[in-house]
């Protein structure tokens, strides 16, 4: 398949310029300098079979090949297939490498979509999941002494913020025959590499941070293995959960700032940390970027900083965390992250409600458990804000 | 309220400034009332305003109570094949889209799912091949790309019996001409890409039922496996099928006269229209059906030949899908039907000299000078170099 956006840039370039210049080129026939949006479904064909690259949108699309191309550069790989949300590339995902009888191994904290699709759907189709700790290599390589196909790991885990160290990870897994995906939404490939540190693939829900500006659901995974690559092409378009080509070129132009407004959700979270943790009414703080985090070392290693989601609890429990969610007026109550605006939002009823109340409770996701997606207001509002909203 | 006027008038949702097109909301998220009370809307995978307008109205066209609208076609098949589990079986057609067909052979097997094809246009077939295991039955009539017919009222009464569910897949002729549902399928499924939107502009699908359950667990399926459509996307839907009445009653206008020409040709070896058909399929065809649609195909008895055809048009397009307002033209055992394994392509895949042509609004005189023309070009023009031909099957899609 020919690529009609394909730059070539001499250098290695950064992260920043990737974000910016990878995967697109002025348009040949005007020299727009945005990509087009293909919003059509199918293309002309000069003879039978004799087509330019694209034949039928639901197969292949410039717009979204763009975006593809973009955000594995960003990941440091070749390949990249985008979805119609991060749950459908889990499903691509899940699809075309299992298969009835096979056995998943993942995160016990994963994002509450993921446990939904592995427990309520493909247990339907005879493919076995089990929750493992991750984070102890003991246990880990217990669960992978079962033939395992696929070791799922999420990292930091939405909501807790448990670590896994995703390169001794990947070892025990290829020593057990696994491949490794790293659901690598909550950090970006601006804070954290999974396939230099050993993955397989990389899982996106681009709705978070990818795209950052609230505006669309999307997904995408990433390899640097043809083979995989070409499976997932293969199953995407044979069940045909694609990405439209307006969201992709929305995720274009956001991607754009991804590396800029990583780095800010990431100071703008730490000094919202420091804050919480000096608070008195704080029971339970967990940010990957400060020092008393139990795993603060392990981030420091796999992770250029602390990224923007942390988790608190205030003393009074379930009923106190929700008064405090209620009486924030900047902080936008609702069901995402990643976005500019800081976001708070309850996972034991909202993100993680598919989860079962005794596997929530057992990995620490609390009736009282808070979780903030620190935006790119300024730090000082959202203090004020929560301080507000604390001291009530 | 007829179908044609809720064509232009679909629920106009709740938009504060009363706008007539209905806001595109481009969101992913959305604000809660509290932290343990949610609103109608809390995240767009779920649910979003601008795509439940969508599934209102396809709802409303189908004459059914519910809808969930997909990301493709494919992604709506995909979500009613999730009716079956592990260890159930799924009896289709023998003569369907090639998607379809890849999906229910390479995809769901590996799922536990079993799948077995009938010759659907034989309802004593259908009822034979039943088994304790069957689950869903899908359906597609007419078919892709042969345009058989199968009885849906008699399959609907035989799979109900047996505790079978009814999927009929009615892309090819739209709600405007076919209301499976209120002929006893328990599921209409939509390719909406095709005459729903008719632009080309959109990849859409979608699936409508009269059951509250079955509807539940779709909207479970498309939630939890994330396939719903996009807001832009349901957006195109919804303006497309303003014009969905009109334009299939030019189509189906236009599609018999050009039949009707393609039957007299003597190039022409055999035509594969609902209206030509043989008088029994016709008379099920005339029952159910309040239109031929605009789907035609036609053998010449030569692949070489049809080849030339296909590329000897000028105004019709080579193109895969069908519906839209621009006629199209191609070969289905190389373009549609690419997809079809090799091992089930002996039973399953179009004869190689078919010929499909999707007629569009344009006047139906150019189209008609422009396939005699074709017809008269391919017939006199020498052979092609051998290597045209090579990679037609190398981009199934």
């Amino acid at each position: 398949m020919t690529i009609p956006f394909a730059v070539d840039l001499d250098v290695d370039p950064s992260l920043a310029t990737l974000a910016i210049h990878a995967g697109t080129a002025p348009d040949p026939a005007t020299g727009a300098l945005l990509t087009p949006i293909y919003q059509s479904t199918t293309y002309v064909q000069d003879a039978v079979g004799a087509h330019k690259g694209y034949t039928y949108s639901r197969s292949g699309n410039p717009t979204v090949t763009a975006l593809e191309r973009r955000l594995a550069a960003l990941e440091g790989a070749e390949h990249a297939t985008c979805y119609s949300t991060g749950l459908a590339a889990t499903t691509a995902l899940a699809l075309a490498l299992l298969q009835a009888g096979d056995r998943i191994v993942l995160s016990d904290v994963v994002y509450g979509g993921t446990v939904r699709l592995f427990q309520q759907v493909l247990a339907r189709f005879g493919v076995e999941a089990e929750f493992v700790d991750t984070a102890d290599p003991a246990r880990l390589e217990a669960a992978l002494r079962r033939p395992t196909r696929l070791l799922f790991l999420e990292t930091p885990a939405n909501p807790t913020l448990k670590l896994t160290d995703i390169a001794l990870a990947a070892e025990l897994a290829h020593a057990a025959g696994a491949l490794v995906v790293v659901d690598n939404t909550l950090l970006t490939p601006v804070l954290q590499l999974p396939l230099e540190l050993g993955a397989d693939l990389v899982l996106h829900s681009t709705t978070k941070f990818i795209e950052g500006h609230n505006a669309t659901v999307g997904g995408a995974l990433i390899t640097r293995d043809a083979d995989l690559h070409e499976r997932l092409a293969f199953l995407r378009n044979a069940i045909g959960a694609i990405q439209s080509p307006f969201n992709a070129w929305l995720t274009l132009q956001g991607v754009k700032t991804l590396p800029l407004r990583m780095e800010r959700h990431s100071e703008n979270a730490l000094r919202v940390a420091r804050f919480l943790e000096s608070h008195p009414r704080l029971t339970r703080l967990l940010y990957p970027g400060l020092e008393s985090f139990p795993q603060h070392e392990l981030a420091r290693r796999q992770q250029r900083s602390g990224g923007a989601l942390l988790a608190f609890e205030v003393e009074g429990g379930e009923e106190a965390g929700v008064r405090v969610m209620n009486r924030v007026r900047l902080c936008a109550l609702a069901e995402n992250l990643g976005a500019a605006e800081t976001l708070i939002t309850h996972p034991a009823s909202m993100t993680h409600a598919a989860v079962p109340p005794e596997q929530r409770l057992v990995t620490g996701i609390t009736g009282g458990l808070v979780r903030l997606s620190v935006g790119l207001e300024n730090p000082d509002d959202v203090i004020d804000d929560l301080r507000r909203a604390l001291e009530a | 309220m007829k179908t044609s006027t809720r064509c232009v008038h679909p629920a106009s949702g709740r938009d504060p400034f009363g706008a007539v097109s209905p806001p595109i909301y481009q969101t992913a998220t959305f604000r809660q009332p509290s932290a343990v009370e949610f609103g109608e809307y809390d995240y767009s995978r779920t649910a979003n305003p601008t795509r439940a307008l969508v599934e209102e109205q396809i709802a409303a066209l189908e004459g059914g109570r519910h809808a969930c609208a997909f990301a493709s076609g494919m992604a709506a098949i995909t979500a009613a094949a999730r009716l079956a589990r592990a260890g159930e079986e799924i009896l289709a057609g023998d003569d369907l889209y090639g998607g379809t067909i890849r999906l229910l052979s390479q995809v769901a097997p590996r799922q536990g799912i079993s799948v077995r094809w009938v010759d659907t246009t034989d309802a004593q077939a259908v009822e034979a091949a039943i088994s304790p295991a069957t689950r869903l039955l899908l359906v597609e009539t007419p078919t892709n790309p042969l345009l058989r017919i199968a009885d849906l009222a008699r399959l609907a009464g035989i799979v109900r019996r047996r505790g079978v569910l009814l999927a009929v897949d009615n892309s090819f002729l739209s709600p405007c001409l076919q209301q499976p549902l209120a002929l006893g399928a328990d599921l209409v499924i939509h390719s909406a890409t095709k005459f729903l939107g008719g632009h080309g502009d959109v990849c859409a699908g979608a699936v409508a039922t009269n059951d509250p359950e079955l509807h539940g667990r779709l909207a479970f399926h498309l939630n939890a496996e994330g396939t719903g459509l996009a807001p832009f996307d349901s957006w195109l839907l919804l303006r497309g099928m303003k014009t969905l009445a009109l334009r299939v009653e030019r189509q189906c206008a236009s599609a018999s006269r050009i039949a009707e020409l393609l039957a007299g040709h003597p190039m022409v070896r055999e035509v594969f229209f609902p209206a030509l058909a043989a008088p029994a399929a016709r008379e099920v065809h005339e029952r159910q059906a309040s239109g031929p649609g605009a789907v035609i195909s036609f053998t010449t008895g030569d692949p070489e030949l049809s080849r030339r055809i296909v590329e000897a048009v000028r105004l019709f397009t080579i193109a895969v899908s069908f519906g839209s307002v621009g006629s199209s033209i191609s070969l289905p055992c190389r373009m549609s039907h690419a997809s079809i394994p090799e091992e089930l392509r002996g039973r399953l895949a179009p004869p190689a000299d078919l010929v499909r042509l999707s007629i569009g609004i344009e006047d139906v005189d150019d189209l008609l000078a422009d396939l005699e023309q074709a017809i008269v070009a391919a017939r006199s023009s020498p052979a092609p170099p051998a290597d045209t031909t090579v990679a037609v099957c190398g981009a199934p899609l």
